[in-house]
């Protein structure tokens, strides 16, 4: 499974292969000349011999060697940490942008059913988490490999004896770095999932602060959230202890590294088989040649982490995506209105029936109130003719033509929908009200929110339409928020209507206008109205009422009361209590 | 902030002072290298290498005991650390009051809590291991030097400050750069949450495209500002490289003039190269050491600045008893607020006696403040002129649970959270048993559906309530108020997602159960309100009406016109 996620990352380089191939040139130059300068140390070190032993000029042309490249060596230092803070960042942008295009291709039942703080936590958090952990893989990563190898050739070209020992201790430091790493990665794992689930925790108790202390519930809230903590912590010492483990150990491998080479070397150096110079170039090699290891177990741990991470992400952005729209869909343009539904039968778990069968004719221009008591399925039929869910059997049409077969768009575009659950974006008043139609102008602006009486409130704002609202409407109240999602259908006016409880907490004296201005808006436009007042009910063509997510009786108010069932009843207890 | 170590007091001295324990062993090995080539090389002294070398392994596991024994109590510091903060952060958040929830935003909040809490944990387990280390080594190679040869042990002298005017400048320079980067991070969760919140909307307005446009903007400013900032970071590790290096020529320089007049061996040399070159290691380790720092340090900032915002409201600490006996349950006296920030007053000069046992109906136009008196009542906000009294007594001369646990409210945003429907419930009053609760839900008429939900009380509410439809919510929001048996219940529009059937039934069954209850009705329907035994009539802020409905219905226009709107007349 790791192979696999590592084989996405890799996909994202792709695009940034330029400063992939860049980065490794660069790090391969910036190695060789840092590689460079023991032997030029040691060269310089084999001048000073002893009193009056010191070879000045050799000396000096060394030097003055030695300073022309620790500049050159900068420089490219300089450049490919640029090149891999580049790549990084641009990849992490890349997947944070895919992953939130994936949002908006999920379907609507996935994002009902999982947790907004999860979801948050893993196209912000986790990325992040990763791209900590790619960022310290690129840099180190290439440096280390690159540095081992032109260590190995520079030790090599010295002294092939003490080199072969080198080699063959260092697999030692792998076999610490692979033991630790695997350790580690469950390990990181289950951090990370425990701290999904506390950031969930804080995602519902913090956004719902205001009644956790209506409730008194703070300290059950403290103790609940002390019991994650808890467990994060143990996981997290757990998590974090084992993965350091890696540093200590392969610096133990180093020292003996470093000990052999030092005593082997002596052996040699007294022998005459090799200088004082040479021994000390030596064994900064061995350093040089250790410390990548060191780092590229530190970068192995890093990486785990990261793709623990990385493994959440992915798994976010692997969801399946909603059908998209068939190819030859259909463009809805200006439709008249004719909804059908033919024996639709829907249910959002399988095994728990809700609606069945269901059969309606709408004709253009109609309006449809839907009736029933409270969980009857109404908003049911609001998820099924948006299509935000799609129907289990049957169908529905629009101009005769399944809604299955024509793109969401044109489909979504053909209504305007009030929501009983107000919803605004953080922004200025004008950039919610012009959702819909985003080239509107302002007079067109105007003119909707005076026909949705939104107008005087909004003007009294400090700054009219120009107001920065916060998030989920900021300090504006209920009504208003309500008001303005009403401008913003008023604005785009399409030929279809669903009001869902729209003005079911708008003040009653702009509620008349608001009726007024729906009644012009309705003409000649189908609606489908959740309505709770009965003087909407009553103006409706056809009125749906609905029981346990049945249609149990159909017709217009007159017959429906003349008929003296469950219409007649729920009418008639509005003057009751 | 650092208070919250003190837990760890033992871990978080240990932790630094075994890592330079580990340091000061690595500090002698050129020493050891030195007598190598010196004494071992020089006199040709077998033994004496093969002595030195296991001398070199020596140090080496001691070195390893000490790390591993440094990482173990700095991780436990550096976890238990971010645990307690987390925790004192979570309960402050408990403890402001919705003046300050207000102004905060939950969306700051939110990310504060987490990933601004796990920079401060990774910040303090590296400071723990590394921020002595690395100076300790630096200092201890100069010191060390020193013992080698004071003249060219000068070189370090001067190297060193030049080293740390590099270092600091550049943290200096990327820290507010940080802030930056983080501010633009928030930008884009809330885009997130709030595209996860509003799906239908977007969805509905075909949106998609335009939010993917803004994210991408967005998440483009993000990108950008990360890179410029890596730039900055990036210069850290050529200039520091360019520094040593350029001291160990100098240092070469001078070695050989010092060997030249017999004043210090070749072995001496080598041993100073190599306390150069131990700088250098360290120095990188700094390095990255202070960008993580920068950033820790910043997160750190921002999660202090949370907890440093006070509560706004004093509470009294003594328990007070409730005088039951008190013939009026809520009396305003002369009540006018104005929210924090706000220019105006929300509400002027309201005045009214709710005698116990009675329902008061509030109704009035959008904004109007209906919930504004009411949150008054629970001290949700207090009075800036004017006295709030619950059962004889100003509301703010009780203790926060006293007070609180005598109302029942049912807020208009009808929130559920994740657990069983028990568990929400019991919310309300966490003794309640299971007959009490079956009976506060068959007051919120919520009856029926739960006996058809699988498990009935145990049924698992998602996060949100989001597997329950608005109406079952709002029931069950109501029955949570109702499991307390308050001595006031509040329905602050709290029926607007029932039918008119519904909301009618569920009055009635709320007004067979009370007797001793006071309750207070906020609606927009006039259905709603008319039987009760007062209503209040609000237009911005302002009292227009009080009276019953027939009193109303007589003399009040803003009242009349409601109501007709909602009954036209025949």
């Amino acid at each position: 499974m790791k192979k696999s996620i590592m084989k996405k990352v890799l996909s994202y380089i792709g695009k940034y292969k330029i400063f992939l191939f860049l980065s490794i040139f660069f790090a391969a130059l910036s190695v060789a000349l840092t590689l460079y300068i023991p032997i030029l140390t040691g060269s310089a070190v084999d001048c000073i011999l002893g009193p009056q032993q010191v070879d000045f000029t050799a000396l000096m042309q060394i030097l003055g060697k030695m300073g022309i490249i620790i500049l050159i060596t900068a420089l490219i230092q300089w450049l490919m940490n640029t090149c891999n803070n580049k790549m990084t960042y641009r990849i992490v942008r890349d997947i944070r942008e895919e992953a939130f295009h994936k949002m908006q291709k999920l379907p609507i039942s996935y994002i009902d059913s999982h947790s907004h703080g999860d979801i948050v936590s893993r196209i912000i958090a986790d990325v992040d988490q990763f791209s900590d952990g790619l960022l310290m893989g690129f840099t180190q990563f290439f440096t280390g490999v690159v540095t081992i190898i032109g260590t190995l050739l520079f030790m090599i070209s010295i002294n092939p004896v003490v080199a072969i020992l080198v080699v063959v201790l260092t697999p030692v430091s792998f076999l610490i770095a692979n033991f630790v790493a695997k350790r580690t990665f469950q390990m990181s794992k289950l951090m990370s999932q425990i701290r999904g689930e506390q950031t969930a925790y804080i995602d519902e108790m913090i956004g719902n602060e205001k009644i956790v202390q209506a409730f008194g519930q703070e300290s059950k809230a403290n103790e609940k959230f002390d019991e994650i903590n808890g467990r994060l912590q143990n996981a997290s010492v757990r998590a974090i202890f084992f993965s350091s483990i890696t540093n200590p150990s392969t610096r133990f491998v180093n020292s003996l590294v470093y000990a052999v080479v030092g005593v082997t070397g002596a052996f040699l150096a007294i022998k005459g088989r090799m200088t004082v110079g040479q021994l000390s170039s030596f064994l900064s090699y061995a350093n040089q040649y250790t410390k990548p290891f060191n780092e590229i177990s530190g970068v192995v741990t890093e990486l785990q982490n990261a793709l623990a991470c990385a493994e959440r992400v992915f798994e976010f952005m692997e969801q399946e995506p909603q059908i998209p729209d068939k190819e030859n869909a259909l463009q809805l343009s200006n439709p008249a209105g004719k909804v059908t539904l033919e024996d639709v039968s829907f249910s959002y778990v399988e095994n728990q029936k809700l609606i069945e069968h269901i059969h309606l004719e709408v004709k253009p221009g109609q309006r449809v109130a839907i009736v029933g008591p409270t969980g009857c399925g109404k908003t049911t039929v609001i998820n099924l003719l948006m299509r935000f869910y799609d129907v289990n059997s049957g169908s529905i049409k629009v101009e005769g033509t399944d809604i299955r077969d024509m793109t969401r768009k044109s489909l979504r575009t053909s209504y305007g929908m009030v929501l009983q659950e107000t919803w605004l974006k953080s922004g200025t008043i004008k950039d919610n009200i012009v959702m819909g139609k985003p080239d509107a102008t302002m007079e067109e602006v105007i003119a909707a929110a005076k026909a949705s009486h939104a107008h005087s409130f909004i003007k009294r704002l400090p700054k009219g339409y120009d107001t920065v609202i916060g998030e989920d409407g900021g300090s504006l109240s209920q009504g208003q928020k309500q008001l303005l999602c009403i401008t913003r259908v008023m604005l785009c006016l399409p030929p279809m209507l669903i009001l869902d409880e729209a003005t079911s907490s708008i003040d009653t004296r702009t509620e008349i206008r608001i009726q007024k201005a729906f009644a012009t808006l309705m003409q000649g436009r189908t609606s489908f109205i959740v309505a709770h007042r009965l003087s909407t009910i009553r103006e409706a063509d056809t009125i749906l009422v609905m029981k346990d997510g049945n249609i149990i009786e159909q017709g217009n108010h007159e017959t429906l009361l003349a008929q003296n069932g469950f219409y007649a009843n729920l009418y008639n207890s509005q003057y009751q209590g | 902030m650092l208070s919250y170590l003190k837990d760890y007091k033992k871990e978080a001295i240990l932790a630094p002072l075994f890592k330079m324990l580990e340091a000061s062993f690595e500090l002698f090995v050129p020493l050891v290298v030195a007598d190598l080539i010196d004494v071992g090389i020089g006199n040709g002294n077998h033994s004496y290498v093969i002595r030195m070398g296991l001398l070199l392994i020596l140090l080496g596991i001691v070195g390893l005991v000490s790390a591993i024994t440094a990482q173990y109590f700095s991780a436990k510091a550096a976890v238990g650390f971010a645990t307690k903060l987390r925790h004192a952060l979570f309960s402050h958040i408990q403890s402001l009051s919705y003046t300050e929830l207000d102004t905060i935003g939950t969306n700051t909040l939110i990310t504060r809590m987490t990933s601004d809490i796990n920079q401060v944990q990774n910040g303090v387990n590296l400071t723990l291991r590394l921020l002595l280390r690395s100076p300790f080594i630096v200092f201890g190679a100069m010191i060390m030097a020193f013992t080698v040869d004071a003249k060219a042990a000068l070189v370090f002298v001067v190297a060193i400050p030049l080293l740390a005017i590099v270092v600091f400048g550049i943290m200096l320079i990327s820290m507010p750069l940080y802030k930056k980067v983080q501010a633009a991070l928030d930008k884009i969760l809330g885009r997130t949450r709030e595209n996860l919140s509003g799906v239908r909307v977007i969805r509905a307005f075909c949106q998609e495209d335009k939010e993917i446009v803004s994210f991408t903007e967005e998440n483009n400013t993000l990108s950008d500002l990360q890179v410029f900032v890596g730039k900055i970071s990036a210069l850290m590790n050529p200039l520091t490289y360019i520094i040593v290096n350029g001291a160990l020529i100098v240092l070469l320089y001078i070695g050989a003039i010092r060997v030249d007049t017999a004043i210090i061996t070749q072995g001496a040399v080598v041993a100073l190269v190599n306390y150069m070159s131990q700088i250098l290691t360290e120095l990188v380790k700094l390095a990255n050491l202070i960008i993580q720092l920068t950033k820790a340090v910043a997160c750190g900032k921002r999660v202090s600045a949370v907890m440093a915002i006070e509560n706004s409201q004093q509470w009294e600490e003594t328990v007070k008893e409730l005088e039951t006996d008190s013939k009026n349950a809520v009396v305003f006296d002369h009540v006018s607020l104005t929210y924090a920030g706000a220019g105006e007053e929300s509400l002027t000069d309201i005045d009214f006696v709710a005698p116990k046992g009675t329902t008061v109906g509030i109704i009035g136009g959008t904004g109007s403040g209906k919930s504004s008196v009411v949150n008054l009542i629970p001290r949700f906000y207090d009075a800036t002129k004017g006295t709030v009294s619950l059962f004889g007594k100003d509301v703010t001369t009780y203790d926060k649970e006293t007070l609180r646990n005598q109302i029942g409210i049912v807020p208009q945003k009808a929130v559920l959270f994740a657990g069983t429907i028990r568990e929400n419930l019991c919310w309300g009053n966490e003794n309640a048993t299971d007959e009490d609760l079956w009976k506060a839900l068959e007051t919120a008429q919520a009856l029926d559906f739960v006996k058809e939900k699988r498990g009935q009380l145990d049924f698992e509410v998602t996060q949100g309530g989001k597997n329950l439809s608005g109406g079952q919510r709002q029931r069950l929001t109501i029955a949570r108020a109702l499991v307390r048996n308050p001595r006031v219940l509040i329905l602050d529009d709290s029926a607007s997602a029932l039918d008119y059937a519904t909301d009618a039934k569920l009055r009635m069954a709320i007004r067979n159960l009370q007797k001793n209850m006071t309750v207070f009705i906020v609606s927009q329907r006039a259905a709603s309100i008319m039987h009760a035994d007062q209503i209040l009539v609000l237009d911005d802020g302002n009292m227009v009406g009080k009276g019953t409905h027939e009193e109303l219905l007589q003399t009040n226009e803003v009242y009349q016109e409601i109501y007709y709107s909602q009954f036209p007349k025949a």
